[in-house]
């Protein structure tokens, strides 16, 4: 019976596709259960104080590095407030900007641009999306880090913090400027889409009604559009929480939290967010104590980036009805 | 007197000149072309910056010999280790990551059924793709350093599996590069039209070989453009070579076999070295990294404009 052996290798064929499909989700689960096994001794050792704040992340980082050899021994106080605080810095300011910039880039790049313009900028915002992270934190280090530190900081300015933290040029400023750049060129993609799927019946209308093309594109379009923005805002999010080595190289390094109350010089202070934390202690994970810290920091990132695809899961569904895929 | 009102219309849709708007539209008109016009100044400043870097200190020299150690630039030797690296580590992750994203999509367009475990899958891929790769790579170390990988890296005196080679990280980085080879490949399977995958029914030929024989060569630019974009992902990424492939200074071989020794064994690539030649990493030779920096950046411009073309091409095809 041919007919029934192709069948059989006809339903062969499908269970094959669906068990290679579903490795993804075997990854899945075994990343998280993997990590947050790892991670589970430091936060349970610490409770929600790993959260907390109080003494120097840093110096915290080294005791837990130079433990004792005796398990029973080993030392895992640590406060990573600093730290958190970095990386939701970073994140919520860039992205910030980056929702401004790109939602303007996006209806200039739709609406107003002329067709010869339009084709420079689309491959422009491809090629600042290709450009490798490291190649930006390059020129980070060693152009604007260099060129904050000694035009843009007075001797004063360093004076005036020295006991607390240094100065050198490498800073939350230069790292929101950097990290606005990395993430705008894929909330641009995102959002144009969006606003190209709006219906032309819609724009066509409001023109006629007498609004001018601005009004037309902000009141109609864009306001169509808003759960793009929405996810794009939240990939865009995913990306800046991960991003550790830019972030590495030009950040400072170090675990301070800049604070707000230090009018100018706070945009000069030096942070840490999770991520480059995880890369720049990369060679001590083989010391137990200190891995498990590490891993309980990528156990964070993993579940801030869940969430973060879930919420852009969400935020997309209204735009289906649109018939638009993102 | 139709015919002379029409006119008319035509001039008033004309007088809507920016010039007539009111004062805060025409300042958002203007947000937009500074930023379109910003964009493209820093996008030109970033390459002329790059162009000037690279021209100044690339040389065959550097291209063509290996790392070396040495107390400053003119010792410390060239990048052809990390440029073979970067060639196979991205070869290697797009070879895993083809039949990967290829399948999955397949399997959600034309099958799809349990219809839960479909929606599982393609909310599963979106959150391969949000995970940074930073925990891909120290996700990676925690699993290939259990003794049954022991055959994908090398095993020390005392037991303990190192994690750390071609292999394991070319494995992490497929997993940067499926979503986007998924994403493209389901596009381009969703344009297929019905009437192409009956028409073959009716020839008489099952799900199975429609598949293979019509749709897969069908969506081939979709996949071409979805791996370009892999590549271009995995090459840039240096994450995942900094912990996982170790960034060694030498492609460390392990073992004796002739190409398994190269996979089992560490290296270091391009993205690896750019970053341990700024003023973050240990060796401290920013010609260096500014040359590399030059390297990788040609490849990806390179790589995305093969996409464009590839792009312009299959949009003829298909209108």
């Amino acid at each position: 019976m041919p007919q029934s052996a192709a069948a059989r290798s006809e339903r062969r064929a499908e269970r094959s596709l669906g068990a290679l499909s579903s490795l993804v989700l075997v990854l899945i689960t075994a990343m998280c259960l993997f990590v947050l096994l790892k991670a589970w001794p430091s936060f349970s050792h610490n409770g929600p104080m790993w959260f907390g704040w109080g003494g120097n992340v840093d110096d915290q980082l080294a005791a837990i590095f130079n433990s004792p050899a005796n398990p029973a021994k080993w030392d895992y106080t640590i406060r990573t407030w600093p730290i958190l605080y970095a990386t939701a810095l970073l994140t919520i300011v860039s992205v910030g900007i980056g929702i401004v910039i790109s939602t303007l880039a996006a209806v200039f790049i739709v609406e107003f641009a002329p067709p010869s313009v339009k084709r420079i900028v689309s491959p422009v915002v491809r090629l600042l999306a290709a450009v490798p992270s490291v190649i930006y934190g390059l020129i980070g280090i060693l152009v604007l880090v260099p060129f904050v530190g000694n035009h843009l900081i007075s001797e004063g300015r360093k004076g005036s913090v020295t006991f607390v933290v240094q100065l050198s040029g490498a800073s939350l400023g230069v790292a929101v400027v950097i990290l606005t750049l990395m993430i705008t060129p894929i909330m641009i993609a995102i959002i144009a889409d969006a606003l190209r799927a709006v219906p032309n019946g819609w724009k066509e209308g409001a023109l006629a009604l007498g609004a001018n093309r601005w009004r037309v594109m902000w009141t109609v379009v864009v306001r169509t559009a808003r759960p793009a923005i929405v996810a794009a805002a939240v990939i865009a999010a995913a990306r800046a929480i991960g991003e550790g080595i830019m972030l590495a190289m030009v950040s400072g390094s170090v675990g301070f939290a800049p604070n707000p109350l230090d009018g100018i010089t706070f945009v000069f202070e030096p942070l840490r967010p999770y991520a480059a934390t995880i890369v720049d202690n990369a060679e001590g994970l083989s010391v137990k104590p200190f891995g498990q810290t590490i891993y309980a920091m990528a156990a964070i990132l993993l579940f801030a980036s869940l969430m973060l695809s879930l919420g852009g899961t969400l935020a997309k569904r209204p735009l289906r009805k649109y018939g638009v895929r993102l | 007197m139709s015919t002379s009102s029409r006119p008319d219309v035509v001039h008033r849709r004309g007088k809507d000149t920016v010039k007539s708007w009111p004062l805060a539209d025409r300042i958002a008109y203007y947000a937009c072309w500074a930023v379109g016009i910003g964009l493209c100044l820093v996008a030109a400043s970033l390459i002329l910056f790059m162009l000037n870097k690279g021209l100044q200190y690339v040389s065959l020299d550097l291209i063509f010999s290996n790392p070396a150690v040495g107390s400053d630039q003119s010792q410390t030797g060239g990048f052809l280790a990390p440029l073979l690296g970067t060639f196979i580590l991205t070869l290697l992750g797009t070879i895993i990551a083809i039949p990967l994203g290829v399948g999955t999509a397949v399997w959600i367009v034309e099958y799809g059924r349990p219809a839960r475990l479909a929606r599982a899958v393609e909310s599963g891929i979106e959150v391969v793709a949000g995970t940074p790769s930073i925990v891909l790579g120290i996700f990676g170390l925690l699993l290939f350093s259990n003794g049954i990988f022991a055959f994908m890296s090398f095993r020390a005196l005392g037991g303990a599996v190192g994690g750390r080679s071609f292999l394991t990280a070319g494995v992490m980085m497929s997993f940067i590069a499926l979503p986007l080879i998924f994403t493209s490949t389901r596009e381009a399977l969703q344009q297929v039209p019905a009437q192409v995958r009956e028409a073959s029914y009716a020839l008489g030929k099952t799900k199975w070989s429609t598949i293979r024989k019509v749709l897969i060569p069908t969506a081939r630019p979709g996949i071409l453009t979805g791996t370009a974009l892999g590549m271009g992902r995995i090459a840039g990424d240096t994450a995942i070579v900094v912990i996982l492939l170790g960034a060694t200074m030498q492609i460390e071989k392990v073992g004796s076999a002739p190409l398994v020794s190269t996979l089992r064994g560490s290296g270091s690539t391009l993205t690896s070295y750019v970053y341990n030649n700024s003023p973050a990493g240990e060796g401290n030779a920013p010609q260096k990294a500014y040359a590399a920096a030059f390297v990788l950046l040609l490849l990806v411009l390179a790589l995305n404009f093969g996409i464009d073309l590839l792009s312009r091409r299959t949009k003829k095809e298909i209108v």
